[in-house]
């Protein structure tokens, strides 16, 4: 080579990039996205293809012809907030639906703060949280089609069997935390509202239970938060903050009185919140930069989070409970590291 | 439900116009007494909050030219001459008009006449590149053509020719206000007055080593002959650290000095071509 | 049990490929140009002129002031000329060419290979010969060593550091010093101690060299006053606040020396080079640089002598093809580590006393990529060992906004170049930070 190459130091660099992050978010995601296709079929598949299809063609669109500026969708984000999103929304959602959930997360809640980087909330929570208060039936209605990929031996959740022990086609609100809200406000007891319904751990885990594509399996989740740990894509403040801060919560509140109040460890299973723990509070560009400030975060969220859940009206909280957090990070962030070493001399 | 609308619509506008009287007598009591005149100024003003009057913002010159309107050293170079007439009738005075002046590059160190001799692989900003090293050329005094002057510039009148790799300045754009001139990092830009019918004359090269060094890295630098200061009638240019400078207020445009400059560092900017002479014996 | 520093770093991979190439003598070169900027401090003012005649080792400048030291003739020959003449990266500096003549050596030197390990000279002996010898800091800041060992107002050293850590990948011109001039090392480095008011001596070395750890574990029984730190192989461990950090626990101050913790610092080149001043009379005129690349042909060691143009090191290790040009799709020369050093280009530019180094990098090692958005990932903060926010220093400094740089300690950065390295946008915070910094300094200088 003639002429030499000047750039000042340093002249190495991480073989890290922001594809690379979004890449292996993406990666973590899977275990999720497996489970749900393979328990609701094609319906499912239909919502991420939708989902994941809309977001890139819209920040595309956006990036090239609103922004006037070079396409965007080469770093993957939009593919993230695509997933995120179907995971977030019931199996059943009607492709329009899905699609007024992308222009919501990417052309609102995304390119009008400025793009990657500059969104004050969570993308997919916020096209989340857009369509449940808009179409509040369709965003409730957890229908199960019959998957071409689930045996005929499979058990069903009870949830969806009716008095003859029939398949029911449709059963709006049969969330666990949606029918133990109803319940103890009927007057019912948590001892007969666990005889009268499956609130098995064991379905939990894997994914047996109704509610949006992404909150059924946890094992799914905690799989891609083992991905995302080793990879180093995530630290483990915030998840723990948020659970740790749930478990004491709701533990306090079990420990109380267990006839009206669910246990800890059901909290923990239930309502998307490993999810929201694990793949939106812990998104980048919403969550604060410094530990203490991801710390507040996080307990933040758990406590937001099961105030809606025992005393608010919905029976979930973790998606309103991230985007309230997620307009106090600025001010999180404000909050100096602290310091290598005192101001003054040592002595 | 008439009732309850008729008490809705009672009590709204009674708390509204309540609060209404109160805003008011507030908004008296705490009025900040200000001398009317600061916003007739502020009217005729552009408006472009540049601070190329040396002002933070258009309001603190207003308010600080109504308090001292006779400090000559008052000038909108937005505005120009007559947007100071104008701010000074509002105080019912006169002002010296002053001369309209733009930002000029002193360097022509094109890609053809300076060679590269390098690739620059930093971050694309001219502070960065003059923090680090000489350049891409030889010429550790001309322009890096990164193109910080662009970015300063709020008036979008400064671009950087793609074919020469230099800045060049929109006349009519230019205010004068001297952003791109704190933002080069070799402080090569220079406000001159943009003389008559735009013509001006300057020395286009800021390079002060020996004639010798000068003509290896850049075939239009100034190699120090003198000729101009010898051929200049009114003694408008000077020589300093082997590099001529063409003082404006003194230089009548005459263009002896562009004739004998044997490099070519010379620009006249806005002048007819010279008739050739032809020379029959 | 290795030690390290609290807070930050990152941990490239350190490819010490010329670990196993010993020390070379670098033949002299027909003619040096000897810089008189070869230190921190004020330049050197030259004693000779145009046409004089030197001697290898002779005095060619006085130390201007204090906080300054005398360079000497790394070869004997003719003074050419005493003028401004371009540095690797263009700059003029005022420098001293000498046409090589033969290798007269100064009588006063003694150049037997011998190990003299007999201290005889006292405390304020060794100090003034260090200070007569024109010996820097050879880690690269090169500081005037007798100004460091020099206490200030109120402050008593307690430990004599020698630096040993050689944290930037590839470099290893410390490591072969240590390995084949271990025991002159430890000779240099008790003479300092000495100097110091009898303090404890500490070795530090990365643990990616334990053979040298080795080495001197064995050397330093016999010597009470001395222990050797393993340290963990970490980036920048080598950093003067880093390893006192590492090895003493304790944190420099903002705006203060390292002296204030009680520690001096010397890199163990400093320790070799004060050994060969003292008992064999020897000035600073060479030092050891390695060339390295990510090439295996391509790994060098050479004991130099200061002035030699670069070109010539890359042509001896094979680097240069025939038209003069870099072989082998290199595109890049970095003088030093590739974390903090300068890039070349003017090659026929002199080396100086404390050049450690040459890498050589090809276009898909070293080509910076686009820039992207700040994801705020908060990756800078996690690695930057001075536990700086530089997402936010970077958006202040694009920003200009000086008081508010300051507020959040700008001048504290190090300039390592860990934030750069591991941000995923591949944003040059660094570039802005180091501007902002030097402006806040000249700054903080003016009050």
């Amino acid at each position: 080579m003639d002429k030499l190459l000047i750039s000042p130091a340093p002249h190495l660099h991480s073989k890290d990039s922001t594809r690379r992050i979004m890449r292996d978010v993406i990666i973590a995601l899977m275990p999720s996205v497996l489970v749900s296709v393979y328990f609701a079929g094609l319906s499912a598949l239909l919502v991420l293809v939708v989902s994941v299809a809309g977001c890139v063609l819209l920040e595309h669109l956006i990036a090239r012809y609103l922004m006037k500026k070079k396409t965007t969708i080469s770093d993957l984000s939009a593919v993230v907030t695509g997933i995120l999103l179907a995971l977030n929304l019931p199996v059943s959602s009607p492709w329009w639906m899905v699609l007024i959930g992308c222009i919501v997360a990417i052309g609102i809640a995304k390119m009008t703060f400025g793009g990657l980087g500059h969104n004050l909330f969570n993308p997919a929570l916020v096209a989340r949280v857009f369509l449940l208060i808009s179409f509040p039936v369709q965003m409730t209605n957890w229908t199960v089609s019959n998957s071409i990929f689930r045996p005929d031996t499979w058990e069903l959740p009870k949830g969806l069997l009716g008095a003859q022990g029939q398949l029911l086609d449709a059963s709006s609100g049969a969330t666990p935390l949606g029918i133990i809200k109803e319940g103890l406000a009927n007057g019912m007891t948590m001892e007969t509202l666990s005889q009268q319904h499956d609130f098995s751990y064991w379905h939990m885990l894997f994914g047996h239970i109704d509610g949006s594509m992404g909150e059924a399996s946890v094992l799914a989740i905690l799989a891609g938060l083992f991905y995302l740990l080793i990879r180093k894509v995530i630290r483990p403040v915030i998840p723990l903050s948020i659970v740790i801060t749930v478990a004491l919560f709701s533990g306090i509140l079990w420990l109380t009185d267990p006839s009206q109040y669910a246990d800890p460890i059901f909290h923990l299973l239930t309502g998307g919140l490993l999810l929201g723990a694990v793949f939106m509070a812990t998104d980048y560009t919403t969550s604060p930069m410094s530990p203490l400030g991801m710390i507040i975060f996080g307990v933040g969220i758990g406590a937001v989070t099961m105030v809606i859940r025992i005393w608010g009206a919905y029976p979930e909280g973790v998606s309103f409970a991230i985007l309230f957090m997620n307009a106090l990070v600025p001010l999180l962030n404000k909050i100096k590291p602290f310091p290598y070493q005192k101001e003054v001399s040592r002595g | 439900m008439t009732s309850t609308l008729l008490y809705t619509i009672l009590s709204l506008s009674l708390l509204g116009g309540l609060l209404a009287v109160v805003l008011y007598l507030i908004a008296q009591k705490f009025k900040v007494q200000e001398d009317p005149r600061i916003d007739q100024v502020l009217e005729v003003l552009p408006g472009a909050n540049c601070g190329g009057c040396g002002y933070a913002g258009c309001r603190a010159f207003a308010e600080n030219f109504v308090k001292n309107p006779d400090n000559p050293d008052f000038f909108c170079p937005v505005g120009g001459n007559d947007v100071m007439k104008k701010a000074a009738a509002v105080l019912g005075r006169d002002v010296q008009e002053q001369i309209p002046k733009l930002a000029v590059l002193r360097c022509n160190g094109s890609c053809d006449v300076r060679p590269v001799l390098n690739t620059y692989d930093g971050s694309p900003n001219c502070a960065v590149a003059a923090d680090l090293y000489g350049g891409e050329t030889g010429c550790s005094y001309g322009c890096l053509g990164l193109g910080d002057c662009v970015d300063a510039c709020t008036f979008d009148a400064i671009h950087i020719n793609p074919q020469t790799g230099l800045p060049e300045v929109v006349e009519d754009k230019c205010t004068s206000c001297g952003a791109c001139v704190k933002a080069c990092p070799r402080n090569i830009l220079e406000l001159r007055p943009k003389g008559p019918k735009s013509r001006r004359i300057y020395v286009a090269c800021a390079n002060k080593d020996k004639g010798a060094v000068t003509r290896k890295v850049c075939s239009v630098g100034c190699i120090g002959c003198q000729l101009c200061v010898k051929a200049c009638p009114f003694e408008a240019i000077t020589f300093a650290d082997n590099l001529a400078y063409i003082d404006p207020a003194k230089c009548r445009l005459c263009r002896k000095c562009v004739a004998v400059c044997p490099t070519g560092c010379i620009l006249e900017i806005n002048f007819p071509p010279k008739k050739q002479v032809t020379n029959n014996e | 049990m290795s030690k390290t520093f609290s807070i930050g770093g990152i941990h490239p991979k350190d490819s010490k490929f010329s670990r196993d190439k010993s020390i070379e003598e670098f033949p002299f070169p027909k003619r040096v140009v000897i810089s008189m900027n070869q230190h921190l401090g004020m330049p050197a003012v030259p004693v000779v002129k145009k046409g004089d005649v030197v001697k290898t080792g002779q005095l060619i400048a006085e130390p201007a002031g204090f906080v300054s030291a005398p360079v000497h003739a790394s070869v004997s020959g003719t003074v050419a000329d005493v003028a401004p003449y371009p540095d690797f990266l263009g700059k003029k500096v005022l420098s001293v060419v000498i046409d090589t003549d033969g290798d007269e050596w100064m009588e006063t030197i003694d150049r037997s290979p011998e190990i003299k390990h007999e201290i005889t000279a006292t405390p304020k002996e060794i100090f003034k010969i260090i200070s007569d010898s024109g010996i820097v800091g050879l880690g690269g800041a090169a500081f005037p060593t007798h100004v460091k060992l020099t206490p200030l107002e109120g402050m008593k050293p307690e430990y004599l550091i020698l630096n040993g850590a050689e944290c930037e990948p590839y470099l290893t011109s410390d490591y072969r010093l240590m390995i084949e001039h271990a025991q002159e090392i430890l000779i240099g480095g008790e003479m300092m101690r000495r100097v110091l008011g009898d303090v404890a001596g500490i070795i530090g070395i990365e643990e990616n060299k334990p053979k040298a750890i080795e080495l001197m574990k064995r050397l330093t029984a016999n010597y009470l006053q001395w222990k050797v730190v393993p340290l963990k192989k970490r980036y920048p461990q080598g950093g003067e606040k880093q390893l006192i950090d590492a090895v003493l626990g304790r944190k420099v101050p903002s705006f203060s020396l390292p002296i204030s913790t009680g520690a001096v610092v010397q890199n163990v080149g400093t320790a070799y080079a004060v050994y060969e001043a003292v008992q064999k009379h020897k000035p600073l005129i060479t030092n050891v640089l390695s060339v390295s690349s990510s090439d295996t042909s391509i790994q060098k060691n050479y004991r130099f002598r200061i002035g030699t143009p670069i070109r010539e090191f890359l042509s001896a290790a094979g680097a240069m093809d025939k038209e003069g040009n870099l072989s082998r799709s290199f595109c890049k020369v970095v003088n030093g580590g590739p974390m903090m050093g300068k890039p070349v280009s003017n090659l026929e530019g002199p080396v100086m006393k404390s050049t450690s180094g040459f890498v050589l990098f090809t276009e898909k090692e070293t080509k910076r990529q686009e820039p992207g958005e700040c994801i705020r990932c908060s990756k800078c903060f996690q690695a930057c060992p001075m536990r700086l926010q530089p997402y936010l220093l970077y958006q202040l400094a694009l920003a200009g906004r000086t008081e508010e740089l300051d507020e959040n300690r700008v001048f504290d950065c190090i300039e390592c170049g860990c934030c750069l390295y591991s941000c995923p946008a591949h944003i040059p915070l660094l570039d802005q930070i180091r501007l902002a910094k030097n402006v806040s300094l000249k700054n903080k200088r003016k009050k």
